[in-house]
């Protein structure tokens, strides 16, 4: 960029415009060219109407046991798949601990080199995490937020006097949890499941760690027990699904009778399966959240 | 040709939307705006899947009044793949948001030309001491 004079960048820069907006208008055109050919709105001559969808629908709660046919195939025809959507979220928890976690160790270091330097970053960090009760307390330097450099590592040290939204939450917090797990363990037999109702779940400790602090979501969701929530949900998924691969691969039948269609204790794996998709999700929100909101779980 | 966009209404504003998603990606030079982008495309395709996989009178895939024939319900794979696609957008979204915060501790700034150029001005340093 350096080798072209203003006057050429301005004139490369709306060259790019020109072409990428040639490129969007093509590009449109062709997507609702092709759209035509797609089979009529809500026609019921459609090619993925086929005998896989009557065969989940007819034969689903005979060989399933679940009364919600989408909770039938994703965790039992398909639970494979499930798994793998699982571990996705899973690995993407990972990612983002290694991108967040190690810029921060790095800089802490570094900043315990500065703070030793100059005797009066480190005061007034003393004096903060010593008093802790109020806004006002802060130092009104701006040179100590500078030195902060990411605004999000002051948050956590105002102690928030935020009586509606802590009232709010004190009452909220309890419904919304119990909310997602009633999701949860219906989901064999309502709309909802292991996805749906984990993320009931992980906003309603979203919410709980916005109002009370992280210092008391950490009391029983810190970096361990996630962890330890998450490694044991998946580890449960994973023995539960595979030993169909030593029974030959094409018998997906569990030992546990599937019982009566409708009650809560049918169906067989599917109950377990989505307790455990439902922790891997809730676990994964909440990190999710806590990793971008303060930088650490 | 009237009768023909009413008949593929959905499909249309599906394609609208992911073209918009798509010129996001490109005009904005906010890296956030580029991330609310490719969102605007995974909603554009969960519409297109759950439109066509809706058929006009039938129920939702759950047992209704005892009913196991399959012309009841509609076909319950493209609501399987929707949840499948929720999934791995929400994971997507949280791995670029979260690079974008590690850009923007490095070089203080979401524009993406100006992080080019700040790149580029690091090299020559680099290359020069």
């Amino acid at each position: 960029m350096a080798d072209f004079n203003p006057k050429e960048k301005k004139i490369l820069y709306r060259a790019f415009r020109i072409t990428a907006a040639i490129l969007i208008v093509m590009l449109a055109a062709a997507l609702i060219f092709c759209m035509f050919d797609l089979p009529g709105l809500f026609s019921p001559d459609h090619p993925g109407e086929n005998i896989v969808a009557e065969r989940y629908i007819e034969s689903g709660i005979e060989e399933t046991g679940a009364v919600n046919f989408v909770a039938g195939m994703i965790l039992d025809y398909r639970a494979f798949d499930t798994f793998g959507e699982s571990n996705v979220l899973f690995a993407a928890t990972i990612c983002v601990m290694v991108l967040l976690l190690v810029q921060d160790q790095s800089k802490s270091r570094v900043r315990r080199k500065r703070s030793k330097k100059n005797g009066t970053v480190n005061s007034d960090q003393t004096t903060v995490s010593e008093s802790q009760t109020s806004f006002e307390q802060l130092p009104e330097s701006k040179a100590y937020y500078e030195d902060l450099r990411d605004e999000r590592e002051i948050e956590p040290r105002l102690i928030k006097n935020d009586v509606i939204l802590k009232t709010i939450a004190k009452f909220a917090v309890p419904f919304i949890l119990m909310f997602g797990v009633y999701v949860i363990l219906n989901g064999h037999l309502s709309p909802g499941g292991g996805f749906s109702g984990g993320a009931i779940v992980g906003s309603g400790f979203i919410l709980a760690s916005v109002a009370f602090g992280f210092d008391k979501m950490e009391r029983f969701l810190n970096r361990k027990s996630a962890g330890i929530i998450t490694f044991v949900s998946l580890l449960v998924y994973c023995l539960a699904k595979s030993y169909s691969f030593f029974t030959g691969a094409n018998h997906l039948e569990s030992g546990i009778p599937l019982g009566t269609p409708g009650a809560i204790l049918s169906s067989g794996l599917i109950l377990i399966l989505n307790i455990c998709v439902g922790f891997v999700v809730a676990c994964t929100m909440y990190s999710f959240f806590s990793l971008m909101r303060r930088g650490k779980i | 040709m009237f009768e023909q966009i009413y008949n593929h209404f959905n499909d249309i504003v599906a394609a609208i939307l992911f073209v918009i998603g798509f010129s996001n990606l490109l005009f904005q030079k906010n890296l956030i705006k580029k991330i609310i982008g490719l969102n605007i495309m995974d909603v554009a395709i969960y519409l297109l899947l759950a439109s066509q996989g809706y058929i006009s009178g039938r129920l939702a895939p759950i047992l209704t009044d005892g009913s196991e024939n399959a012309t009841t319900y509609i076909n319950p794979i493209p609501s399987g793949l929707v949840l499948t696609g929720i999934v791995v957008s929400v994971s997507v979204t949280a791995l670029m948001l979260s690079m974008t915060i590690r850009l923007y501790r490095k070089y203080r700034t979401l524009d993406l030309d100006e992080i080019l150029v700040k790149v580029r001005k690091e090299k020559e340093d680099k290359g020069e001491g």
